[in-house]
């Protein structure tokens, strides 16, 4: 690293920092994104059905253990297979939605593409 | 045709037994030593030189950082700082535990849902640990909903224990599934190349698709379960 290189390192970092000022665009925009986005939408798609499936596989096994240690056959099962379809349908939901912080990978995919497509836009231009 | 399961046999390579249980050193074992020995190393030499201005191995090295330093930066904040080094190596478990799995002969240890539980479970009591010891009993607010009326709170409070409870199995049987399903169909085109004869030339062009999909999917799901280990956390350490 030779002396003269320096001011160029500082004007970087002059230009990173205002990159960074500048925040996180909308998102939407652009037209190379189509792909990422459709890879995003099949987590988001693998996701959901996964979610549902085990909410039910939770209910059904906690009502089945229950049903065991208290000898109360099929009741149990039965009451929390009911309880854990919607447990289920409300993971689905607050994933689609991406209203809840704890399920909430709709938001932050979205938040991770306007931040990757800000930087293709600085990258390219 | 080939069976389209056996791919996923584990075989002992060195038979080891103490006190009657078996720890024999198998297949998986060895696929997994290979990926942390790779993995090490990969990094270790990429960031030998330390250089200011990144050559090409320093730059791949740099990516997998900035990468999942931001996933964290972006779905827990500053808090989840600490947390870096385990979300790291859990993400590059995963991404080259799925990667190296596409070797023809290798052996994807992911396909395992023992050992995709074995991770969800640490995650899955990692995270519940940190909740307690940062918010003490007012984690448990995290199971009722804030504003809800108190008279739902008999139906709402197993419902949410449940979905809370379905978090490590949904982080498991989605990293498992995904890869096996997706070698089983590789198997089983694969299986219709030679049976066709001639016609072995489109399920072929077929197997080529599906292969770079693969990779694809090895990629997104190694994201996936990152990620959502990253909001679990995230959950524990923000409260709302």
């Amino acid at each position: 690293m030779t002396d003269h290189e320096r001011p160029t390192l500082e004007d970087l970092e002059a230009r990173l920092r205002a990159a960074r000022a500048k925040g996180e665009p909308p998102g939407g925009n652009g037209n190379g994104r189509s792909g990422r986005s459709n890879a995003s939408g099949l987590g988001l798609g693998m996701r959901i059905a996964v979610e549902l499936v085990a909410g039910v596989m939770v209910g059904v096994g906690i009502g089945w253990a229950l049903d065991r240690w208290l000898g109360t056959a099929p009741l149990l099962m039965v009451l929390f297979l009911f309880l854990g379809g919607a447990a289920g349908v409300m993971n689905v939901y607050r994933a689609a939605k991406g209203m809840d912080e704890s399920v909430g990978l709709g938001q932050a995919q979205r938040r991770q593409e306007a931040r990757r497509s800000s930087e293709e836009e600085e990258g390219g231009g | 045709m080939a069976n389209p399961i056996e791919q996923f046999q584990i075989k002992p390579l060195v038979e080891i037994s103490v006190g009657g249980t078996d720890l024999s050193f198998t297949n998986s074992a060895l696929w997994m030593s290979i990926t942390v020995v790779l993995v090490t190393s990969l990094l270790t030499a990429a960031m030998r030189r330390r250089a200011l201005v990144p050559g090409r191995w320093q730059s791949l090295a740099e990516l997998f950082y900035e990468f999942v330093a931001n996933m964290i930066r972006d779905n827990v904040g500053s808090e989840g700082r600490r947390y870096f080094p385990f979300i790291f190596t859990l993400f590059m478990f995963v991404l080259f535990g799925n990667l190296l799995g596409m070797i023809p002969v290798a052996f994807t240890y992911t396909s395992h849902i023992v050992v995709t539980f074995a991770m969800a479970a640490v995650v899955f009591i990692g995270v519940t640990i940190i909740g307690f010891a940062r918010h003490g009993t007012h984690f448990l607010r995290l199971f009722f909903p804030h504003g809800a009326p108190i008279l739902t709170a008999p139906i709402l409070i197993p419902i949410e224990v449940i979905s809370y409870l379905s978090r490590p199995f949904s982080l498991a049987v989605r990293l498992f599934a995904n890869m096996t399903v997706g070698h089983i169909i590789l198997k089983v085109v694969a299986g219709f190349v030679v049976a066709l004869g001639v016609f072995g030339v489109v399920p072929l062009a077929f197997l080529a698709g599906i292969t770079v999909l693969e990779f694809g999917i090895a990629i997104l799901q190694a994201y996936v379960f990152t990620i959502l280990s990253c909001i679990y956390l995230n959950d524990a350490i923000n409260m709302h």
